[in-house]
């Protein structure tokens, strides 16, 4: 988890982690340059209809915006990419700009995870992960719970470990 | 010969009223992912709040499930959403 030290924002990674992130990271970025599939829940929910009752609207606006925004999703998640170690354990030290851009591609990550998971507003996230570990340990469902659970707290963390905004 | 033309200069008409003159909004949908830290965080940032307004205004989208966070032109509301949406949130625009 992210603690603030002078400037910025410190964390020391268990290996596990360093892998999961990794992983994630990876994910968002292979999501993102891949075919794009509007129809894809996910990829309707990282990139809104900005008029949801009017799509030729919707669509002439993302034929000039989906491209830079695009771009900036895959810059952030590279951001994750670029700061952790290569394999093993060890230290990330982020200043502002890249907490920021940390931040960004965390939550675009839980974005993609929640919408998978059918995170609902009323979601207990420790009543579904027992559920999950009742009906079979060793699911992917398991593990995906236990990740998306994971970046929020990490989010969380890196939110508190800021420097105050004025 | 012909004296050098020279086009009247015209005075664009900036007090045209349009037909419906109703801002422009942009709101944003409360969601089950987005850690309410998080949007508190992005409203300081993208539109300059204190963190007692950020928070405020986080709050009304929560238990409203959605809010206006800004009124304008609809080129600027497009921007804004747009923006909005780099950070993950969910936002639209529309007539006020």
């Amino acid at each position: 988890m992210f603690r603030r030290n002078g400037n910025q924002c410190v964390a020391t990674f268990a290996v596990d982690e360093v892998r999961v992130l990794r992983k994630v990271a990876g994910e968002v970025v292979g999501l993102l340059m891949d075919g794009f599939d509007h129809t894809d829940p996910v990829v309707g929910r990282l990139f809104p209809d900005i008029y949801p009752d009017r799509p030729d609207d919707s669509a002439e606006f993302r034929l000039y915006t989906e491209g830079d925004l695009k771009t900036g999703k895959i810059d952030t998640a590279g951001a994750i990419l670029a700061a952790l170690p290569d394999d093993g354990p060890g230290e990330v030290r982020l200043d502002g700009e890249e907490a920021e851009a940390w931040l960004r591609a965390i939550n675009d990550a839980r974005l993609a995870m929640g919408t998978r998971l059918d995170i609902k507003p009323d979601t207990d996230l420790g009543e579904e992960l027992d559920a999950a570990v009742v009906d079979d340990p060793a699911s992917s469902r398991v593990f995906q719970l236990s990740v998306y659970a994971y970046l929020g707290y990490l989010q969380e963390s890196l939110l508190n470990s800021l420097p105050e905004l004025p | 010969m012909a004296l050098p033309q020279v086009a009247p200069v015209e005075t664009p008409d900036i007090e045209e009223v349009p037909a419906d003159d109703r801002p422009w909004v942009t709101i944003v949908w409360d969601d089950p992912v987005n850690l309410m830290s998080y949007v508190t965080w992005v409203f300081q940032k993208l539109f300059g709040y204190s963190r007692d307004q950020a928070e405020l205004l986080m709050l009304d989208v929560h238990h409203k499930g959605k809010a206006v966070v800004s009124t304008g032109a609809r080129e600027r509301m497009e921007m804004d959403a747009s923006q909005l949406h780099g950070y993950g949130l969910w936002a639209t625009v529309d007539k006020a």
